[in-house]
This record gives structure tokens, C-alpha cells and sequence, in this order.
């Protein structure tokens, strides 16, 4: 869906108007300009599902797409987003909450344990394989190295995106 | 974090304004991963901010001129990685791209934001009660006698050892890179060699660019030599980290195995991105060999001043550049 911009150029000391899309939900806010779109999302829409871990872009837990883009939302500021569309791991599932694919193989492959990093590392590896970068086993930990898992489930996590890429299922990523 | 003014100009010329007007301590917005992740530990404080990451135009890749390779500084690490022509006929600068940071702040860090990418000495990043001098000039330095596995032997001052931490200007610094800039003085042109500075009394000034001036592009002018290059990264864990080491080699070999050019510029060790002029010299003209590489590898490290558990780094530092070296000429006789 087409979100409307903001004119340019734009100058405003305390909030600045934003539109942008999350996932099938357009959000229409004023936006203090020190606000992360990692903390608009959790503290302003109530999306929880976005992982706020180190806050310093170290650990991948609150990766997002921006515009089909992996971003690490809590070094996104907020105003960055107008105009964007905005994917999280709320916007993954089917249209009847049926699990997407990867998420379906992260069960299967035990890839979580506290899964904490889960959304992030679900977020990433659709990114991965939607970029390509899911071709073989050394690619997939390179290209989803920024996401840390503290519980050390990474055999399963490459494990899921490994199958998931080899099934094609790239094209159902959202965003 | 303290508040500060938006702004979201159209055009180069119009942010290059905006900055000026909006007076001392301004500063220019592009991915923000390092710029907002310091305001967010209070380290940069601007009480303006000029955004320009979607200026059209800023962003423009060009690698298939004759003369020059052409990077918009607004372009995004993650894609300049990615060119074509980068990944045949210069790896070094693909790969000193491809293993910086991650595919997500890849996605975002642009490869004119990069260049000025701040120092990760965690007394620089830590804020008080640490004593930085490039943080709080004249304040002292607290890695000095700290924790100073991670900081530089080359390039030091009493006044800071910070290591430059970035990777992209290491491999640019070895194909002689300049950088085009935008300011309220109109447009110029500095060789890359010329805009990192080393700490001296100064640690608080990085770079010679003036106030409000942006980095329009970055060129790089093209050379048969780039297709014998690496990027040589030596890290604690494999992929994501900084380099402790890193080497940016290119060799061209005549028919015999001779080297006729070499590049060579190192990461990791120093304050600024450390081109090896003399390292270079010494391997023209002779055969490509180990002892050879070894002997350019000291020759960079004559004049390093170890810390406390730094020290590590010479050795390491000369077999990096053994093995980005070999990689580099065995690319050059493919």
C-alpha cells in the first residue's frame, strides 16, 4: 500500500508528523525525533514482538525490514521511517495466523530456547534468504552473523533457514 | 538524550544550508548507526540535526567508467558490496565492505558516514568518569593505563591510542581514494591520505574537513592491480567484530612473478587508516615470496609503540600481512 510522504524540507524542534506502514496497519504519529522506531513500535503501538536486547545494534534481537530491508530498528530513528513500510515479526504469519514457513521451521528444528532472539533471528533469516545469502551453509552464518542467540541454538537456526531456502519459500517473505 | 532540531532537506545544497544555519555542534544525519548510537550514550550530544539519507542522488553507484570508480556517500555499504565490478576486478574493496558490521547496519551505514565511523575504545564510548581526551579534551586517557588490547601501535600519542575502526577506508587508502565534499565554501576535492588525522595533542579532531562539509562521493581511480587484491581481517570470532588486524593488499606481477605494483595499508593498529608507503617500495622488483612479505610486514611495524596487552599485535599485524599478501598475488597469477 502507498503511504503518503512528508513534504521536505521539514523542520520541527519537538514532534514531527509521520505516516508509515506497519505490516497491514497504517500509523499516523507525532514523533519526538530521539524516539527509535524499536521504541515506537513497543512503547507507542504496543507491538511487543520487537526485541529490544542491547539497544547499541549488537545483537540483532529488534531486526525489522524496512521497505523488504533487514534494519536494526533500535539504530533506526523513527523519522526515518515516514513514508515506509514497516514489516515485524507480527506481520509474518498468514492471513488466518497460520505460522509462515520459517517460523514453522524453527519448531521443527529446535531452534529457540528462551527464544528471546527469535523474532529478530525470523526477521533476518527472511531478509537472508530473500537477498540470496541463504545458498549454502557458510553463507547463512555470515550473512545472519548480526544476530546473537545467548542459548547457542544456532545449529537449528541455520539449520531452518537452510531448509527453508532450499524450498523456494523466499517468495513468501514478507514486505 | 538531549533534544535536538530535525531537519530533512531535499538536496545536498540545501543540507549543506541547513547545517550552517543551524550554527556550531550540528550535525549530518545519514544511516545513524553511529551517530545515533552515541547520542544514545551521550557521547554526541548536536543540538540540530540535518537528515540526509534519501537525498536523491547521494546514494548513486558508478563502476563502469574508464577512468574512475564512483560511490555516492550516501550510498549503502550493503550494496556497494555487492557491485559486480567491485567483486571481479577490486575484492579488496568488496570484501573490506562485506566483512564490516552486519547485513542489517550494512543495509543502512552509508560509505560516506563510514569514513568518519568513530573510534570503539570503550573509554571514548563509556563517558564519565572516564578520562578521553577526544571526548572531553585535556580530560586525559583512561586506556593509556587501562584496558588497551584492542588500541593502536601506530600512529599513538601520549594525548590517545584509539584505534580507527573502520575497514572500507583501509582498502579505499590503498587504491589512492578521493573524496569529494560539499560545504557552505562550495565543493572540493581531498585525497582520501589527507582526511584522517592522527591524535597528536588533538585527539578531538579526526578529520580535516571543515564545518558543515558533506561527502558528496567518493572516486576511486581504476587499476589493472585491483584484481590482485584482498581484504585481510583478523577478528576474535570469525564474522562480526572488529578487526584486531587487517591488511588491504594488491600486487600486479609481470610474467616472471615479479611484482611490478603493490598496495599495501593496514586496520586494526593504528589511529587513522595506515597506508604502507616504504612496506610497498620494498616489495617492487623482487619476487613475491614469504620472506619478502615478512620483511614488508616488519618494515611496517619498525616504528610501533606497544601498551600494556597490545603488544601481540606486531606479530600478528606481520602475518597478516604474509597472508593477505599471498592471497592477494595468488588472485594477480589467476
Amino acid at each position: 500500500m502507498a503511504v503518503p510522504n512528508q513534504a521536505v524540507p521539514t523542520t520541527v524542534a519537538g514532534s514531527v508528523p509521520a505516516a508509515f506502514q506497519v505490516n497491514d496497519r497504517l500509523v499516523e504519529l507525532d514523533l519526538d525525533p530521539r524516539e527509535s522506531l524499536l521504541d515506537v513500535l513497543r512503547e507507542r503501538l504496543g507491538m511487543t514482538g520487537t526485541k529490544k536486547g542491547c539497544d547499541h545494534g549488537q545483537c540483532g534481537a529488534c531486526t525489522v525490514h524496512i521497505d523488504g530491508r533487514r534494519v536494526v530498528s533500535c539504530l533506526t530513528p523513527a523519522v526515518q521511517v515516514r513514508g515506509t513500510t514497516v514489516t515485524t515479526i507480527e506481520g509474518v504469519a498468514g492471513p488466518d495466523r497460520e505460522l509462515h514457513p520459517l517460523q514453522q521451521a524453527f519448531i521443527d528444528n529446535d531452534a529457540l530456547q528462551c527464544g528471546y532472539c527469535t523474532p529478530g533471528q525470523i526477521m533476518s533469516g527472511l531478509a537472508c534468504i530473500a537477498e540470496g545469502h541463504a545458498d549454502t551453509d557458510d553463507r547463512a552464518r555470515e550473512y545472519l552473523s548480526g544476530n546473537l542467540c545467548r542459548c547457542g541454538a544456532y545449529e537449528g537456526i541455520i539449520a531452518a533457514v537452510r531448509g527453508c531456502s532450499a524450498q523456494g519459500t523466499a517468495e513468501e517473505v514478507s514486505g | 538524550m538531549r533534544a535536538f532540531t530535525y531537519t530533512e532537506p531535499g538536496t545536498v545544497t540545501e543540507a549543506v544550508a541547513a547545517l550552517a544555519a543551524a550554527g556550531p555542534g550540528a550535525r549530518f544525519l545519514a544511516g545513524g548507526t553511529t551517530l545515533y548510537d552515541l547520542m544514545k550514550l551521550g557521547v554526541e550530544a548536536p543540538a540540530a540535526v540535518v537528515d540526509v539519507h534519501r537525498i536523491a542522488g547521494l546514494a548513486t553507484i558508478d563502476t563502469s567508467g574508464p577512468a574512475e570508480l564512483v560511490f555516492g556517500g550516501g550510498a549503502r555499504m550493503a550494496d556497494v558490496a555487492e557491485d559486480p565490478v567491485l567483486l571481479r576486478d577490486y575484492p579488496a574493496l568488496a570484501e573490506s565492505l562485506a566483512k564490516a558490521a552486519s547485513q542489517q547496519l550494512r543495509t543502512m551505514a552509508t560509505v560516506g558516514g563510514n569514513l568518519l565511523q568513530r573510534t570503539r575504545c570503550a573509554y571514548f564510548r563509556g563517558g564519565r568518569p572516564f578520562a578521553c581526551n577526544k571526548r572531553e579534551p585535556g580530560s586525559g586517557c583512561a586506556a593509556r593505563e587501562g584496558l588497551d588490547r584492542g588500541h593502536a601501535v601506530l600512529g599513538i600519542s601520549d594525548a590517545c591510542i584509539a584505534t580507527y575502526p573502520g575497514d572500507w577506508a583501509i582498502a579505499l587508502i590503498a587504491f589512492d581514494a578521493v573524496v569529494d565534499v560539499l560545504g557552505p565554501a562550495g565543493e572540493r576535492t581531498v585525497p582520501l591520505a589527507q582526511l584522517h588525522v592522527e591524535p597528536g595533542e588533538h585527539p578531538e579532531r579526526e578529520h580535516t574537513l571543515a564545518p558543515g562539509e558533506l561527502i558528496l562521493r567518493i572516486r576511486v581511480p581504476t587499476t589493472g592491480t585491483g584484481r590482485g587484491s584482498t581484504y585481510h581481517k583478523i577478528r576474535d570470532r570469525e564474522s562480526y567484530a572488529f578487526a584486531l588486524t587487517s591488511a588491504a593488499a594488491a600486487v600486479a606481477l609481470d610474467a616472471d612473478g615479479t611484482v611490478t605494483d603493490a598496495r599495501l595499508a593496514l586496520g586494526g593498529v593504528a589511529t587513522v587508516p595506515w597506508r604502507a608507503a616504504e612496506a610497498e617500495r620494498s616489495l617492487v622488483g623482487q619476487p613475491l615470496s614469504p620472506d619478502a612479505s615478512r620483511r614488508a610486514g616488519e618494515i611496517v611495524f619498525a616504528d610501533a609503540v606497544v601498551g600494556t596487552s597490545n603488544g601481540y599485535k606486531i606479530e600478528l599485524g606481520i602475518r597478516t600481512v604474509v597472508d593477505a599478501l599471498r592471497i592477494a598475488g595468488e588472485r594477480a597469477t589467476q
